[in-house]
């Protein structure tokens, strides 16, 4: 673009800013502590659960699935332990997903960005590709250096060659146990290690293996910054009581060395205890600095107070300059006052009481549930067929369902109209005008019910009439109502 | 980019785009390199496309890409699959005996399903979607069949049909006894009262029921039987039953003794495959459970 000489811009800064930043890369020091315990637990039960859980058996008789926690996709079944569900009450997983989603926002109303600090795949898995990294190549500084040099020494190639196989292991254990939820684990790992298993599984485990190495090796902190709109969210949902990793400022400011603080302590002058070590920053797996306040890029992990409690102790200075914190408590304490904190209030209470709803909803209706169902379908064309003796016939399409693991011998009884009887076509019954039939476990049947009004019964133009199926061992009953239409 | 003028933000230390609005100021905040190769790479990946698929149209034609891929051509794959994957059922339709078809669930559901399409695409124009008839094209869902109705006399009519000009066809008519000069008019108004009787339906003032019964026994009983129970061999309807392809009325019934009645049902035997006529028997059978 052809620019015309402005007299302002002679005096300023006349380049261009860059089209795009590069990633910097972030070296993350280890760090031990409080927080950095609960995120090792919670990395080992996360994990734990996600890789061993298609291996846990659980009985459900003969023929059935043994696997606890299994998507069968071919059959349209879902088995969680004693739940089994059929596709059509996927409804199931609605209320799943809203339980999900408020304690999200319960989670972050009480205490900020837990899911993003402690339990998010992204979080747990880039914390376990760090580990790896700095149990291969070192610490931070380590890291930082070998970075740098350009040499590349038998030593440092075979140490690179060591961690990309360490996360490729891991990257492919995880697609591989992704696999296994949707067929019988044992079975599946014995086909996948002598290639019989099917293509789609390998194909799967593939992609599972390279968003893994990739996204936990590679993106990581890009995923939370860039990616994930859950910080755009978050940030949305907060409010001034939720307790949030804060740099207590107050405490902190003005930031002095040890040794002059004891200058300046001298002479009166008012210093803080942050000592500007910068050991929030090295530890930090987001590369930013909590003393500028909250952060979109800050997932919340909590490693930045196991560092800062760990320096503090050592220079013999309470714990917490940074912790779990909220803006109002930094005013009251600037103001003089205790500070409070509300756990328990209007938002907090509402989410809890939401979660509460909708998991007793859900509780109650897969308790009370019923595993024999029936579906009554009008036959449309024609409605009615009159027959040669003058009564008068109505077709209708019955589905059956029998959602236990056991066959059920059952009746239908068809009560509306005086006199109706009731048969099904290709199935010839020891007891006329009750049919009866069998279902077999954990299937559908599909008949079709003649139900013949005699003549002089003279039924209306339409009359409700009831489908009454009943499991004659059990006793359970199902019901279905459609009408009986006359010519 | 735009000029950022070296505004730099004083709060943040960030520079500015140099947009301005009310005084708020947008920072320049670029994206991160990983994005913008990304988003390079999506470009070029979409060049590949107009490569590898059918992508830009000529004047007769259009490109086709290096591996000639045609969805078309996915379409004629994927039917010969099917048709392929259906092959081994419908062979298993085929081996089965009407009876054992009925009796078997997964059989059953099958041939009703088959059934149900072929007769929309055949027989849904004279007898409708439903199997529901209309005049002079019966009502297949309830229990009188002109021609018999188990399975094995629904599947003959199927396959050869009824006065369909093939060797094997059903005969049999209801004569004209009017226009061919059998039977006077008042011959015809008579047994035409006659044959109301039968079924219990109301008779005209003055009808003769022993004049009706003589025509009758003289002209009608040969097919329709003693009583007019009808008989499925030669395709003549029972006259004592509520159910009446050309209607009841006495009008209808001295149309149809005067101009006489020989309804025609194609051949399907050589223009259906075996199994299918099969599953098309069964089908109509299960409709209203035959007689």
């Amino acid at each position: 673009m052809n620019k015309t000489a402005n007299p302002n811009d002679l005096t300023s800064n006349d380049d261009d800013g860059p089209l795009y930043v590069a990633q910097k890369k972030v070296y993350p020091q280890s760090v031990s502590g409080t927080f950095r315990r609960i995120k090792w637990g919670l990395m080992a039960f996360c994990l734990g659960v996600y890789y061993f859980l298609p291996f846990v058996r659980w009985n459900r008789g003969l023929g059935a699935p043994s696997q606890a926690v299994l998507i069968d996709l071919p059959n349209s079944r879902f088995y969680f332990f004693f739940i089994e569900l059929w596709p059509q009450e996927v409804y199931y997983f609605t209320g799943l997903l809203i339980v999900a989603a408020v304690a999200l926002f319960l989670m972050n109303s009480v205490g900020g960005r837990i899911w993003c600090g402690y339990l998010c795949p992204q979080t747990v898995w880039t914390d376990l590709f760090y580990a790896v990294e700095r149990f291969v190549e070192g610490d931070r500084r380590e890291r930082m250096k070998k970075d740098k040099s350009s040499g590349l020494t038998l030593k440092r190639v075979s140490e690179i060659a060591l961690k990309h196989s360490i996360w490729l292991l891991i990257a492919w254990w995880t697609g591989g146990a992704w696999v296994l939820y949707f067929n019988d684990a044992p079975t599946l790992v014995k086909e996948l290690l002598t290639f019989q298993a099917p293509m789609i599984a390998y194909i799967w485990i593939g992609i599972l293996t390279a968003t893994t190495y990739v996204l936990a090796g590679y993106m990581r902190e890009q995923v939370c910054t860039y990616m994930c709109p859950w910080p755009r969210i978050q940030a949305a949902l907060t409010d001034e009581w939720a307790l949030n990793v804060t740099y207590r400022y107050d405490r902190g400011e003005k930031r002095t060395s040890v040794k002059k603080a004891i200058e300046l302590r001298a002479l009166g002058e008012h210093v803080g205890d942050c000592v500007d070590c910068y050991q929030c920053v090295a530890v930090c797996p987001t590369g930013i600095d909590i003393r500028n306040g909250p952060q979109l890029e800050c997932i919340q992990c909590g490693l930045c107070i196991d560092a800062c409690d760990n320096v503090m102790t050592k220079i013999g200075r309470p714990k917490r300059l940074i912790g779990y914190d909220n803006d109002i408590n930094i005013q009251r304490r600037q103001e003089g006052k205790a500070p409070v904190y509300r756990i328990v209030r209007a938002r907090t209470v509402a989410y809890s009481a939401i979660i509460a709803a909708v998991g007793g909803i859900m509780i109650y209706t897969l308790a009370t549930r019923s595993l024999l169902d029936v579906n009554v379908l009008h036959d449309r064309n024609p409605v009615a067929v009159k027959l040669s003796d003058g009564s008068i016939r109505n077709a209708y399409t019955v589905r059956l369902l029998n959602k236990s693991g056991y066959d059920r011998v059952i009746a239908i009884d068809a009560n509306g109209p005086a006199n109706l009887t009731t048969h099904v076509v290709g199935i010839d019954s020891v007891t006329p005008d009750r049919p009866m039939i069998v279902i077999p476990r954990d299937s559908t049947s599909e008949l079709r019910l003649l139900v013949t009004a005699p003549a002089e019964s003279n039924p209306e133009k339409s009359v409700p009439v009831r489908f009454h199926v009943t499991d004659i061992g059990l006793g359970e009953v199902a019901t279905a109502t459609d009408n009986f239409v006359s010519p | 980019m735009t000029d950022h003028h070296g505004d730099i933000d004083s709060v943040t230390g960030k520079s500015t785009t140099g947009h301005e609005w009310d005084g708020i100021k947008e920072l320049n905040t670029p994206l991160p390199r990983w994005w913008v190769i990304s988003f390079y790479l999506t470009i070029v990946w979409a060049i590949g496309y107009w490569i590898v698929y059918p992508a830009w149209p000529l004047i007769s034609s259009n490109t086709t890409g290096l591996f000639g891929y045609s969805s078309r051509a996915d379409v004629a794959v994927e039917l010969a699959n099917l048709e392929k994957i259906r092959g081994d059922k419908m062979a298993a339709l085929g081996a089965a005996s009407l009876a054992d078809i009925e009796k078997d669930p997964a059989l059953l559901a099958l041939a009703r399903a088959k059934g149900k399409t072929v007769f929309g695409d055949n027989c849904a124009p004279c007898h409708g979607s439903g199997g529901a008839g209309a005049k002079g094209f019966p009502n297949l869902n309830d229990d009188d069949w002109l021609w018999g109705g188990t399975l094995d006399q629904i599947m003959q009519t199927i396959r050869f049909g009824a006065r369909s000009g093939h060797a094997k066809a059903h005969e049999g008519q209801m004569l004209a006894f009017g226009k061919d000069g059998v039977l006077k008019g008042d011959e015809i108004v008579t047994v035409a009262n006659y044959v109301r009787s039968l079924s219990g339906l109301s008779t005209r003032n003055g009808f003769d029921a022993a004049k009706g019964e003589k025509i009758f026994a003289e002209n009608c009983v040969a097919c329709h039987g003693d009583g007019g129970k009808g008989n499925p061999e030669m395709g003549a309807p029972n006259l004592t039953d509520k159910i009446w392809l050309y209607g009841s009325d006495e009008a209808s019934l001295i149309d149809t003794i005067s101009q006489g009645r020989a309804g025609v049902m194609p051949a399907w035997e050589g223009r259906l495959d075996p199994a299918t006529i099969k599953a098309m028997a069964v089908y109509v059978h299960s409709l209203g459970g035959g007689k």
